[in-house]
């Protein structure tokens, strides 16, 4: 039971963009690890994130009648 | 589970299906329960999913699940993400589920229940679900790649095009629409206009919430939101049985319009995440919430139908809006049944969240059945009041005449009784002053909700039910309303960039002006005209939508057909192609009456000059003679708009079906732009967790 209402809360937050931030480090690690030397510049904060999210994720047509 | 007990089970799906169908069909003279519309619905929609969508899959588009999305390839961690099928599912279901599905049932049940029902159940389940999975898997196997572009690209210039006027020019006609519904909603009412009012700053707080104090905490600040908005709704009575306050909040439909056109305005300039991105947070909580409460109310009351199976008004007399059966009721209910504008969604949207090309069928085909599941329930909700009601609330003064005791005698002598009394008690219990001539589909949903969820959760909340059911439809209506505007307002952005590169600039300040200022007059316009209008103005502006609606689908399923056949499936182009002829006929039938049919209520050249020769003969009362050279000129440019639009739709089918002969003739054809075979490397676990 227990385990059923954290997958639901876990889908809402992912529905929602509540957890896009958690899901932005986690590429971010995946993504760079094996870089470390080459480039890399620090992971967003998560303001900075948020606000670049926010406003990618509204360039285009989002919604219907 | 074995074999036979699978077919066991359908075979009893198929049964139950088809006894629930035709006791929809059949049933005369009686009153039918609203379960059996459920039922129909839930066996028709599992059928065409399990056996047609399917085949559609396996058979016809051939879904590959070895091959590498978009999402995959150009995984970037924000817009490319491969996502679980079911928060894909989520943000495609609240991205095309929009009013459309609420509003059209609603005005199409003038017919009676049974053709809107039909056209719902089987339009979506052969035209619109096809339409949405067959664009969202064409799309996914070309990089995620728009319909604009994908027209352009293999059909030709022509098709590119069409598909980009198509998109903004429907844009402006459903945004001035939509308009009209809130405005007539808010018309005189305080406590309406003040819940509806509220959801701004309401959203403006929610955003400066995520955006400054707790950035990111999206679903904290949501939670405020949304009970901010309840607060509101309860709030409205306050403001209602206010003396002085009160009349802050009473107010024509033409303020109230010059009201909404400034709000397009300051929300397609604001940045979006003060108004737009939060208000869109709440209307998709709000859409989501109120409509599993509406099917469990619903089913746990079990209400009768009381509309009849067909009206009188099938030979086109109808009070909400002129016009025959044929092909009316096709263009009155368009979204919930098939809707272009989902094309839009299914391509360049969609496909970047994608992770597995499996998941097209549910999310493009499952998707579009919840969708028009949403369109049943809106049809229950509006067939369940009294046919009286229902015409009292939804024929204009226009047609019914301004004095309630003339209008309850020209329903009932229809044969809809209704009284006076009636009307005042219901409107009494709804928290309203009145309820006549409630154009535009949302107070008669509303009133409809609200017995509804009254019924099931307590009578005695009936105003607060009302006033909820209009702040629900008021606060997704404004949504689209505000992000309609911005993309026309980028559209245009894009198309005078090609002149003037500096217009181009999405944030120069004198283009962002200019153009928005644009975008809301175009629809600013429709929305004047519809409010100023004697006849209510649903009955020109929606038949307007849903022509253009549908032309979108037409060029969206001429895409499908015309990539179908270059891929050597001609065999299975009937799939898009049965449903883009269909859409050809209704279009072109609809469009032709509106041109000339010598019915003033349907025809724009007879309305036109019905009008012309009334002022000639100085019979017209002051107050309409005034406005009439502006209908007069409305209505042939309405007619005008028609005529380009039936024109545009020929001109793409000519071009679809000019590469396709060309390409069977075995002549020379843009050639198909589907991306390479890369083997998808995505592990199960992380993906799809």
């Amino acid at each position: 039971m227990i385990n059923k209402i954290n997958t639901l809360w876990r889908l809402i937050r992912r529905l929602s963009g509540d957890d896009a931030y958690e899901q932005y480090l986690k590429y971010y690690d995946r993504h760079h690890q094996n870089k470390v030397k080459i480039l890399c510049q620090k992971p967003l904060s998560k303001a900075e994130f948020f606000k670049q999210w926010q406003d990618e994720k509204w360039n285009g047509i989002k919604r219907c009648c | 589970m074995n074999k036979t007990l699978k077919s066991t089970i359908w075979i009893l799906i198929a049964i139950i299906g088809a006894s629930a169908v035709g006791s929809i069909a059949l049933n005369r003279g009686e009153n039918i329960n609203a379960l059996w519309f459920i039922a129909a619905a839930i066996c028709v929609y599992s059928l065409a999913y399990r056996f047609y969508a399917t085949w559609i899959a396996t058979s016809v588009l051939i879904l590959d699940d070895t091959r590498a999305t978009p999402a995959e390839r150009f995984d970037n961690g924000r817009d490319f993400t491969p996502t679980h099928k079911w928060i894909v599912f989520g943000h495609h279901f609240a991205a095309i589920a929009g009013p459309g599905p609420l509003v059209g049932p609603t005005l199409a049940a003038q017919f009676g229940y049974l053709p809107g029902t039909l056209w719902i159940l089987f339009g979506a389940v052969l035209g619109g679900c096809v339409q949405d999975m067959v664009t969202l898997f064409l799309s996914t196997r070309r990089n995620a790649k728009s319909l604009g572009q994908m027209a352009r690209e293999e059909l030709g210039a022509l098709g590119g095009t069409a598909a980009l006027i198509g998109t903004f020019s429907i844009m402006i006609i459903l945004i001035a629409v939509l308009g009209l519904v809130v405005v007539n909603a808010m018309k005189h009412s305080p406590w309406a206009t003040f819940t509806v009012s509220a959801t701004i700053p309401v959203a403006m707080l929610v955003g400066i919430y995520m955006r400054y104090i707790r950035p990111g905490q999206v679903l904290e600040a949501s939670a405020i939101g949304v009970i901010l908005l309840l607060v509101s709704v309860g709030g409205g009575r306050f403001i209602d049985e206010h003396e002085t306050l009160r009349l802050l909040f009473d107010h024509e439909g033409l303020t109230l319009a010059w009201w909404i056109m400034a709000y397009g305005f300051a929300a397609a300039v604001l940045p979006v995440w003060l108004l737009l991105a939060p208000r869109d947070y709440l209307s998709t909580y709000m859409k989501l919430g109120t409509i599993t409460l509406l099917a469990v109310a619903i089913i746990m009351l079990q209400p009768h139908i009381k509309m009849p199976a067909i009206t009188p008004f099938t030979d086109g007399s109808g009070p909400i809006f002129g016009g025959k059966l044929f092909p009316f009721v096709f263009i009155t209910i368009a979204c919930g049944a098939i809707s272009g504008f989902h094309a839009l969604i299914s391509s360049g949207t969609t496909p970047k969240l994608l992770s597995n090309e499996r998941d097209i069928q549910i999310i493009g085909y499952g998707c579009m059945l919840l969708e028009s599941f949403v369109a049943i329930m809106a049809m229950i909700a509006a067939t369940v009041l009294d046919p009286g009601v229902f015409f009292a609330i939804n024929s204009s003064a226009g047609v019914v005449g301004t004095e309630a005791v003339d209008a309850v005698a020209k329903i009932s002598s229809w044969g809809y009784p209704v009284t006076v009394e009636q009307m005042q008690h219901l409107a009494h219990e709804m928290g309203e002053a009145t309820l006549f001539a409630r154009t535009g589909g949302a107070p008669s949903l509303a009133v409809g909700m609200a017995s509804i969820f009254g019924s099931a959760f307590g009578e005695n909340l009936l105003a607060l039910w009302y006033h909820f059911a209009i702040m629900f439809e008021a606060i997704f209506i404004l949504t689209t309303l505000d992000a309609g505007t911005r993309v026309g307002r980028f559209m245009l952005q894009d198309i005078l960039g090609n002149f003037w590169p500096k217009m181009g600039e999405t944030s120069w300040t004198p283009s962002v002006v200019l153009t928005s200022g644009l975008v809301v007059s175009g629809w600013g316009y429709f929305l004047y005209i519809g409010v100023i209008d004697p006849n209510g103005g649903v009955n020109i502006l929606w038949p307007l939508f849903g022509i253009a609606n549908q032309m979108l689908a037409a060029i969206a399923l001429c895409v499908a057909t015309g990539i179908l056949i270059k891929s050597g499936k001609l065999k299975f182009a009937w799939v898009t192609g049965l449903p883009l002829a269909w859409l050809v006929i209704i279009t072109t039938t609809a469009a032709w009456e509106k041109i000339t049919s010598s019915d003033i209520r349907i025809g724009f050249f007879s309305a036109a000059n019905d009008l012309t020769e009334k002022i000639a003969s100085g019979i017209l009362p002051p107050a309409k003679a005034s406005i009439a050279p502006q209908l007069i000129f409305n209505l042939h440019l309405d007619a005008w708009l028609t005529l380009f639009f039936v024109g545009l739709l020929w001109l793409i089918i000519f071009d679809m079906l000019r590469v396709c002969s060309r390409y069977l003739s075995g002549k020379a054809v843009l050639p198909l732009t589907e991306s390479a075979h890369i083997p998808s490397r995505l592990v199960e676990e992380w993906a799809r967790d």
